[in-house]
């Protein structure tokens, strides 16, 4: 690991303040994305300034939603009682992912933020356009069987890996962020993260120095039906290959809005809207599921190793709606 | 052994100092020894294939784990640059550190406290070998910078056992056959130590049917037990033992060993049969 200057905030203003003035700086939350990376020589940040002390942990109800802090837990929020009874699908991902020390460590704001998992990113000794602008990308004709089918350029065929952001965009989430000038903004989740395009070293649309700040879900009639699947090489603690996030709102088994949002397969959640208006008016039964499956995949490039992602990506969105359908119990 | 791979390995065994080296080592007679033997060791890991990478980790630790002791001498510049002053309690004990920031807390547990139980798996978050309880919870310390930790109470292993009473959770997994070699033991204890509150908690898991439901004090199935325990990888596969261990002291309902040391008298009616094999 490189070296680096080490210091702790207890101000969101000092702590961005601090990493503004420094390109090579880096805010430090629960570290189990971060401090993998500086071991493995993939990020070398010269200075950590840890926010984990900020007062940025709160999850409480705001006007109109819930409002859940940048630096609370992702066991915490998880967990959160008002989380559990309203938004469940977010609780059902945040529980897919990681393991339970994992998740006590790891904090919402640095979720969102986490980087792919593409081990050619993962290996310095390899070429990758994400770490190492204009080396190349060594998955688009190397091993690709966990890469992208929906999105990539010729530069970068990476995926999110995440689950926790795949329930948020299904949710409508608003990412609240703060800038070095003090002011306040906010980005709809859908619009956080980006494609790679030219410029795959580019996870998210982030500013360096920007601290996210809380993250808000505006109230919605999901908690009723919703799932989320997570199909992965084994059971537990591992990433995912698939999955889906999806809601539903349905009256005497008419669909009034439905939400699809697909995991591991772009380098953000790939929603489909085109999916879910196919579901729109709808009577809820498999043969509605079975079409806006279809649509959903509809559009998929697969890459040499990851045809069967199609496949997949299918099946889990007809089970998926099914176990949302049932009240999504796991 | 051919003449050339001898030569090749002579070359390892009597080290050639760089200019540098000497000089540092001039300067600094305590860490000859160190050095010496390290390199001794690269030669004979070199000859046995070792890969320069984890050669170059191994470096790395060590340098980082004897910082105390080498009082800052080694690398004066950068650990006066980036040193941190952490005070901290471990298994009830107040300790203040002066570390590197780049140590993680797995590092100083073993390598600067000698609380070696606490184990290092891959180092990099994927096995569990390393959890601890910090501030209540398990955590994974070779993903946290003991930097982090100022003014926070952490428990290992070494933390569990009152005195000569073993924690029910040792006892359970020694009754229950909870391990062959061990290695991922601590951290299958501090993960199962944990996982009891956060039940009592009424925390939901990825195997939990109903997530709106608010009831406390859960009753884990064997299923829920193993989704809790999925961050705690075991390389011997004792997971069988591992569960039913967990879920005797989660349960509070004794059951029955399935195993028990053989007699005196088994092991002479053995000894018996082996000596009729012979004269067979
Ligand atoms: C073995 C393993 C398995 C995993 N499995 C899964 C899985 O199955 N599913 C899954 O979703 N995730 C998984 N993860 C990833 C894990 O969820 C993330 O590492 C974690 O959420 C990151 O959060 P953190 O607080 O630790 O971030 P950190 O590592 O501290 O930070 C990550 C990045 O975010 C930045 N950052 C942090 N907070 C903020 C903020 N408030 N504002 C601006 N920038 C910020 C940091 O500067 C850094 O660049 C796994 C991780 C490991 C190690
Ligand atoms: S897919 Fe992206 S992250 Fe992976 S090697 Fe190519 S450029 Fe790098
Ligand atoms: S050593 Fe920490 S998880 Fe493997
Ligand atoms: S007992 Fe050997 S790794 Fe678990």
């Amino acid at each position: 690991m490189k070296s680096f200057k080490y210091t702790r905030s207890t101000d969101a203003a000092s702590a961005i303040q601090a990493v503004s003035a420094n390109k090579d700086a880096k805010f430090l939350a629960g570290g189990t994305n971060l401090i993998d990376l500086m071991k493995e020589y993939v990020e070398r940040p010269n200075e950590l300034v840890d926010i984990t002390r900020l007062n940025l942990a709160q999850i409480n109800s705001v006007k109109g939603g819930v409002s859940i802090g940048a630096l609370a837990k992702n066991t915490d929020t998880a967990n959160h009682p008002l989380v559990r009874q309203n938004f469940p699908l977010l609780s059902q991902a945040i529980l897919a992912g990681a393991s339970a020390q994992l998740r006590n460590m790891a904090t919402n704001g640095g979720n969102l933020m986490q980087r792919t998992r593409c081990q050619y990113f993962y290996d310095v000794a390899m070429p990758c356009n994400k770490r190492e602008p204009g080396t190349g990308c060594g998955a688009l004709e190397g091993l690709n069987r966990i890469h992208a089918i929906f999105g990539y350029s010729e530069k970068c065929v990476a995926t999110y890996p995440g689950d926790m952001a795949n329930a948020l965009y299904a949710l409508d989430a608003i990412v609240r962020i703060k800038s070095a000038n003090g002011q306040e903004r906010t980005i709809p989740v859908q619009d956080f993260h980006r494609l790679p395009g030219d410029t795959p070293e580019k996870d998210n649309n982030l500013q360096h120095g920007e601290l996210i700040i809380a993250i808000e879900l505006p109230k919605n009639n999901f908690a009723d039906k919703s799932y989320y699947l997570k199909v992965r090489d084994r059971a537990s603690y591992a990433f995912a290959l698939v999955s889906v996030a999806v809601a539903l709102e349905v009256k005497n088994n008419q669909i009034k809005q439905a939400r699809i949002v697909l995991g591991s397969v772009a380098h953000k959640p790939w929603r489909s809207t085109e999916a879910e208006n196919a579901l729109v008016g709808k009577s809820a039964n498999d043969e509605t599921f079975q079409q806006a499956a279809q649509i959903a995949m509809k559009g998929a490039k697969p890459l040499a190793h990851n045809t069967y992602k199609i496949e997949l990506g299918k099946r889990a969105i007809v089970l998926a709606l099914q176990k949302a359908m049932n009240g999504g119990a796991a | 052994m051919t003449d050339e791979f001898e030569e090749f390995y002579k070359s390892f065994e009597e080290p050639e100092l760089t200019a540098d080296e000497k000089e540092l080592l001039a300067q600094m007679p305590e860490i000859g020894e160190f050095g010496e033997s390290r390199r001794k060791f690269l030669g004979n890991a070199a000859a046995g294939g070792l890969g320069l990478f984890a050669l170059q980790l191994l470096a790395q630790e060590q340098v980082l784990a004897r910082m105390e002791t080498a009082e800052g001498a080694m690398f004066a510049s950068v650990a006066e640059e980036n040193a941190v002053a952490v005070r901290l309690q471990i298994n009830g004990v107040e300790k203040s550190l002066n570390l590197d920031s780049r140590v993680s807390l797995l590092d100083a547990l073993r390598e600067r406290l000698a609380l070696t139980g606490t184990k290092k798996g891959c180092d990099q978050g994927q096995c569990g070998a390393c959890t601890v309880i910090v501030d209540g919870r398990r955590v994974l310390s070779c993903l946290t910078l003991t930097a982090t930790c100022e003014g926070k109470k952490v428990t290992t292993v070494e933390g569990l056992a009152q005195g000569d009473e073993l924690h029910p959770m040792q006892a359970a997994f020694i009754k229950h056959d909870g391990f062959q070699c061990g290695y991922c033991t601590p951290g299958q204890l501090c993960s199962a130590v944990a996982l009891l509150e956060e039940a009592k908690n009424g925390e939901a898991s990825h195997a939990t049917t109903n997530l709106r439901s608010k009831a406390r004090n859960l009753k884990l199935s064997q299923d829920e037990i193993r989704e809790r325990m999925s961050g705690n990888i075991c390389r011997c596969g004792a997971y069988p033992g591992i569960v039913a261990a967990i879920q005797e002291v989660h349960s509070g309902r004794e059951t029955a060993q399935t195993w028990r040391f053989v007699s005196d008298e088994e092991i002479a009616a053995l000894n018996t049969e082996e000596k009729a094999d012979e004269i067979v």
